[in-house]
């Protein structure tokens, strides 16, 4: 069975122009472990795509199943992170931060701040466990939002983003640093970004949206062993594949 | 920050790293008190006004030591500074519950909100001679009168503190499992927390403002702003500006030691000042 | 719920909310409970107010009291805003006053009530020194904080294009700064109230709002103080919402400058 089971998803909402179709007729699966970018440029719905799956808003229409359970609201089985760094708690330190979920789930304290050390760990912060986050780098603070999503363990992860504000530097190590987690962890990823090469780099399989409405357009499935090259020949052709579907759309 | 807020946190307090550097922060703070009180002491021995009205500073230092010593002038002070608290504290709770409520539930905020902006626009001192009427003099009106008018801005700004709460924040709680008295207490209280502390302090800027001239009203029979009033009689222009000299510092104590400690070690530690 | 059910809405809870307040007092004033001389019913109050603004007597109040605050607050203007954009470009001038102001602020105007009525003696003086006092402190540092906060990128751009003193001062830093003096002359104004209006108490002019309210008192005529209270909060709410208002549309709202932070 698979993981992530999406139905017949749509939105609407209202506007003072009327009502508008955010979300219309989406439906794909995702396997467990699958690494599933979502990729369209914007009003196409992947971001609102993602808050449905994630329970914060609730769809219109159709449903969505993960791990055979009805999606109804917001549940400790999906971590998100969000684009904006500010996602974190200005008044807890780093490992205060990670070990949110855990105190949540009513964790005792040693072992919490145990498991919160671990996650920093593996995104290589374990020098700034208790550093505030206005203290932190952009790139930093985000490496602390993927911990502190990972460390209650959810089954799915959903990640809107998260790297368009960085620099493009930082942005490199990132995603290196993502691949590496997922590699380790191995959770169900949904990806969304607008950033076709990211895309290429991260993904098993990337959805293509097209916007007004929002719908999938088409699947591509990526096929290359990893860790990815992004300077080789079949790197490029996927990327030049992907960008003829996006560009498809300007019309 | 409002802007006794600017003012404090402006002017180069904190000590730094060499002695020689203190010194200099010092002299340069206090130039312009000398140059100010060496302007008043020439026009005051200038002979330009009659001595009890316009004193030399050694006759406020004088006043200053005869009140203090005798015990009068802290008796008034301890008055004063135990009904400022007493009402303050009335409004902190009431304004912070009030401004919470009214932030959380859209129907709340539908039914107070008129109310309160109705009450608002009339200067908290104009309610002074009403609750002189209604609960006669002493302590009761003073303290009610601080309370009430403090309320306004606690509530004001805790009601904006609690709708500016991120969204992100919510969400990302959310996701992590928490129930929403937990989003209350974990997110909402310090999210709000900058806000909150502002209004505190409008609040106890504009209690300080009402005590002092409800006690002027001769309300009470202990008070700095009664010693002030009542010093009119006898043209003491000494004990009244000894007085006001009280007033000024115990407003600049509370300010930097109550609301700038605390500022320190939450806000500023955290990276959230406005 | 659509965009204006939920406008409705509010605006019910609202009128309910009010109404209701207004139900309870006459409530409670009927009741017996208190002597309807402290507690007048509101009929009663609105008579009292009607018939003084017929008689000219509450206009002619207001009036006094509006000239003390507007005169007051002129003052602190002409004097406050030239200091606070001195004491943002030029530091000596900003380490001479900024200790004075920090130390005189904290200090209630009220508190100078009783050595300026020694000094002055009753009447128009003391009100508009204390509005003056009340008034200038948010106006200077409100001042110096938004030259402060001036763009220097502005500047820079202006002088290239050859924008000399004057000229860099009135088109350049003045409307650069706007948002902040606006938000000093607003909160200036609520502290000019509170000041005029405890002046008034204490300096016992015969003319004024607070006169009004004060002398009230003496004579238990609880229904003149709530119609002056009255009074007093609609001319508060004109000026906050039209007057001041309606300034920051014309310029900083028009411009995209509006400032978040309201006190």
């Amino acid at each position: 069975m698979p993981e992530i089971e999406i139905r017949e998803v749509c939105l609407n909402y209202e506007t003072p122009a009327g009502r508008v179709t955010g979300v219309q007729d989406v439906s794909f699966d995702i396997e467990r472990s699958e690494f599933l970018c979502l990729v369209g440029p914007s009003g196409c719905g992947k971001s609102t795509l993602l808050n449905i799956i994630a329970g914060f808003i609730s769809p219109s229409g159709g449903e969505i199943r993960i791990g055979g359970r009805k999606v109804d609201g917001h549940g400790t089985d999906r971590g998100v992170v969000f684009q904006d760094f500010a996602q974190l708690f200005p008044w807890r330190t780093a490992l205060g931060n990670v070990a949110f979920g855990l105190e949540m789930k009513g964790v005792p304290k040693e072992e919490r701040e145990a498991i919160a050390l671990e996650q920093l760990r593996l995104v290589k912060l374990e020098k700034f466990i208790r550093s505030y986050p206005h203290h932190l780098s952009g790139g930093m603070q985000q490496r602390v939002a993927i911990a502190r999503a990972l460390a209650y363990n959810p089954a799915v992860l959903l990640m809107d983003e998260p790297f368009a504000a960085l620099d493009a530097l930082t942005r490199d190590d990132m995603q290196r640093l993502l691949a590496d987690v997922w590699r380790e962890t191995r959770k169900t990823v949904i990806y969304v970004t607008h950033n076709v090469s990211e895309a290429v780099y991260l993904a098993d399989r990337v959805i293509v949206m097209t916007p007004h409405p929002g719908t999938v357009k088409t699947q591509v499935q990526i096929d290359l062993p990893r860790p990815r090259d992004p300077l080789s020949v079949e790197f490029l052709d996927y990327q030049k594949k992907l960008l003829r579907e996006l560009g498809q759309m300007k019309n | 920050m409002t802007d006794a807020a600017q003012a404090a946190s402006a002017s180069p307090s904190a000590p730094a790293a060499t002695g020689g550097q203190a010194w200099r922060n010092i002299a340069r703070n206090g130039f312009p008190f000398l140059v100010v009180g060496v302007i008043w002491e020439i026009v005051a021995r200038s002979g330009m006004f009659p001595r009890k009205l316009f004193p030399p500073l050694e006759d406020i230092a004088a006043a200053f030591w005869r009140l203090t010593v005798s015990g009068i002038l802290p008796h008034h002070a301890i008055e004063t500074i135990l009904r400022l608290i007493a009402g303050f504290a009335l409004a902190a709770v009431i304004g912070v519950l009030i401004g919470i409520a009214m932030g959380r539930s859209r129907r709340a905020e539908d039914y107070t909100l008129p109310i309160v902006a109705m009450l608002a626009p009339i200067p908290g001192i104009a309610y002074a001679p009403l609750f002189l009427l209604w609960f006669g003099l002493g302590n009761l009106p003073a303290i009610l009168l601080v309370a009430f008018v403090s309320t306004f801005p606690i509530v004001f700004n805790t009601w904006t503190g609690v709708k500016a709460v991120k969204e992100i924040w919510l969400r990302s709680a959310q996701a992590m499992g928490a129930t929403d008295a937990k989003v209350f207490r974990h997110v909402i209280v310090p999210g709000a927390l900058p806000y909150i502390l502002t209004g505190l302090r409008l609040g106890l800027a504009q209690a300080w403002r009402v005590l002092v001239g409800v006690e002027m009203l001769a309300a009470v029979s202990w008070g700095l702003g009664w010693l002030i009033f009542g010093a009119r009689e006898f043209l003491n222009t000494d004990v009244m500006l000894a007085g006001v000299a009280v007033i000024g510092i115990i407003g600049l104590t509370l300010e930097k030691l109550v609301f700038q400690k605390l500022e320190d070690y939450t806000l500023v530690r955290w990276g959230m000042m406005r | 719920m659509t965009l204006n059910a939920e406008r409705i809405r509010t605006w019910r809870r609202a009128a309910t909310s009010i109404v209701g307040f207004l139900v309870l007092y006459e409530l409670v004033a009927r009741s017996g409970y208190f002597p309807a001389v402290l507690l007048p019913p509101l009929g009663k109050v609105g008579a009292t107010l009607w018939a003084s603004l017929l008689d000219g007597t509450m206009l002619h109040h207001a009036a006094a009291t509006l000239y003390r605050v507007l005169a007051g607050m002129g003052l602190a203007v002409i004097v406050a805003v030239p200091l606070g954009v001195l004491m943002a470009r030029y530091k000596p001038v900003e380490n001479f006053c900024l200790p004075l102001a920090s130390a005189l602020m904290p200090i209630p105007s009220l508190a100078w009530v009783p050595v300026f009525i020694l000094w002055f003696g009753l009447g128009n003086t003391v009100a508009i020194l204390i509005v003056f006092y009340a008034a200038t402190f948010p106006i200077l540092l409100n001042t110096w904080s938004g030259v402060r906060a001036v763009n220097p990128l502005w500047l820079r751009a202006a002088g290239a294009m050859g924008a000399n003193g004057q000229s860099l001062f009135w088109k350049v830093m003045i409307p650069a700064a706007s948002p902040f003096i606006i938000t000093g002359v607003r909160q200036a104004f609520l502290r000019a109230w509170i000041a005029v209006i405890g002046a008034e108490f204490l300096a016992a002019s015969d003319f004024g709002l607070g006169w009004v309210i004060f002398d009230a008192k003496e004579f238990l005529n609880a229904d003149l103080m709530l119609a002056s209270l009255a009074v007093i909060g609609a001319i508060g709410f004109v000026f906050e919402r039209l007057f001041f208002g309606s300034i920051e549309k014309a310029t900083v709202m028009r411009w995209g400058m509006v400032r978040a932070t309201r006190s």
